[in-house]
């Protein structure tokens, strides 16, 4: 089981969390223009990164908040976390 | 190919069994290959067996980064089922446990198949809604399938625990009599050692780094660890690595990589006749020739290809597996492992064509890929020797993403997702 840092409430047990896949995947600004092929790629197309992955946890029996973890996923150590709207720290590539 | 029966056993038998060759050769790599399989699992050395077998070509290799069947092939729970949804899958799975059912003859090796019934449980309504759906739709499809009450489960898999007083007490189950189990292992290294007697390359610790394209955009060849390949056709069958690979080639897949578990209890006598699995608890079990309790358990909530799995994910399948067979309460579990699942988003596999001319794929087989590896591994030949999908792998494609003809079989999954 994972020990996950939430930016709000600290580490805490991977139960109190959900894991909600690739982060920074962002909506389409105009979905009506958007073609069939970018359609496939926002929704399903994923990077499935073997190494160092941004991915998007909440935690739900928690704060109940969206945030970011680092990982890497041929290890599974996490590298650190940070709060949803912000950009990926440079430290954290 | 030395042709094994009872006599060639005696024979070697009075030899002091000091006469067994090695079941297939440890070729250097050519400089060429008229088609390279990339990733020596059931599905990829089965498909460069029906490449050789069926379709003439015997210049081919497969190339395993690791050892053969060293990764999902030799990590799953060996269940064979075909009760799917939906006409598609229940072609492609039916077209597999046909195949099943002759393939140790097929390969002159024993895979043991034991078509020993598969029973998925019911714990509520709505289970009991979707599943008799189930039963219908197969028998219409014509794959076998019956609904069987409580009392019925229970005759046909005595260790099984009926009583009202559990959490999720059992209130029926479908039953498919054809499904069953196999030994995973004989079946990749049966079909290895027919493919190695016709003329099949096979390239153990040979990982590929790298996808070669031409101006066109087309697949040349190969870069691995023991140099570079030259190939007109690249077959990737690479399970949970499959978006790696892909990527070599500039290609993004609609794919995620899920740690799966499995675990096994210490010998005992034979006791448990069948498959028993359930979606609801979560367990699914079944008993090895060997007398080892073979249980599967969940997949981790997060991608990851460390091939092991989270302590709590096991933990929840054994509290299931003590409260439907209380009897097994007291068996100690000897070995865990996991495997990497590629799932995709409507859990059905991808076998087909790719946007890079040359360039053919076999994934997105999730938790239940072992059951159709003959099928697989036979439609994907046709696939690569043809240069165009076989009609039960057609609808299977890679465009169905695009075109949103998914083929959404996420209920009929062994693993809740």
């Amino acid at each position: 089981m994972l020990l996950i840092p939430c930016p709000y409430c600290g580490e805490r047990p991977e139960l109190e969390f959900r894991y909600g896949g690739q982060a920074h995947i962002a909506r389409p600004e105009n979905p009506a223009a958007l073609s069939e092929e970018d359609w496939a790629g926002f929704l399903y197309m994923r990077d499935n990164e073997k190494g160092v992955h941004a991915e998007r946890w909440r935690h739900v029996h928690g704060c109940a908040r969206f945030f970011n973890v680092v990982r890497d996923t041929t290890t599974d150590r996490i590298l650190g976390s940070y709060k949803a709207g912000e950009t990926r720290p440079e430290t954290l590539r | 190919m030395e042709r094994f029966s009872g006599l060639s056993l005696l024979r070697h038998a009075f030899g002091g069994h000091q006469g067994w060759k090695p079941f297939w050769r440890e070729p250097a790599p050519k400089a060429a290959y008229d088609a390279v399989i990339v990733g020596g699992g059931g599905h990829g050395i089965g498909a460069a067996y029906y490449l050789a077998k069926e379709h003439g070509l015997r210049n081919i290799a497969v190339l395993e980064k690791g050892w053969l069947g060293g990764g999902n092939t030799g990590r799953n729970t060996t269940i064979i089922r075909s009760n799917y949804l939906f006409p598609e899958s229940a072609a492609l799975y039916n077209h597999a446990l046909k195949l099943w059912e002759t393939l140790s003859e097929t390969l002159n090796y024993n895979t043991m198949y034991s078509p020993r019934g598969v029973l998925m449980l019911a714990h509520t309504v709505h289970d009991v809604q979707v599943f008799r759906r189930h039963v219908h739709a197969n028998r219409a499809a014509g794959v076998d399938n019956e609904w069987l009450d409580a009392a019925q489960c229970k005759a046909f898999c005595p260790p099984l625990n009926i009583s009202d007083n559990i959490r999720y007490p059992v209130v029926g189950g479908a039953l498919q009599r054809r499904g069953g189990t196999a030994r995973h292992d004989a079946v990749v290294w049966g079909y290895a050692r027919a493919a190695d007697a016709m003329g099949v390359d096979i390239i153990q610790n040979c990982g590929v780094t790298g996808i070669r394209r031409n101006a066109a955009g087309a697949v040349e060849g190969v870069e691995t660890e023991r140099g570079f390949i030259a190939t007109p056709k690249v077959g990737v069958s690479a399970a949970g690595n499959t978006s790696v690979v892909m990527a070599m080639a500039g290609l993004r897949m609609p794919l995620e990589s899920y740690p799966l578990q499995a675990l096994v209890s210490e010998p005992v006598k034979p006791d448990f006749p069948c498959v028993v699995m359930s979606n609801t608890v979560h367990a699914y079990i079944s008993q090895s020739d060997k007398g080892e309790m073979v249980i599967g358990a969940g997949t981790d909530a997060y991608t990851s290809y460390t091939q092991r799995g989270a302590m709590h994910i096991a933990s929840h399948t054994l509290d299931a597996i003590c409260e439907l067979f209380p009897a097994y309460r007291r068996l100690r579990m000897l070995r865990s492992w996991g495997g990497i699942v590629d799932t995709t988003p409507d859990r059905s596999p991808i076998i087909g064509k790719t946007p890079v001319p040359g360039l053919y794929v076999n994934c997105g087989w999730g938790t239940g890929g072992f059951k159709a590896t003959p099928g697989s591994a036979h439609v994907f030949a046709h696939t690569i020797a043809r240069d165009e999908p076989h009609p039960i792998n057609a609808p299977f494609s890679l465009e169905r993403f695009r075109t949103g003809r998914f083929i959404d079989e996420a209920a009929a999954a062994a693993v809740a997702h």
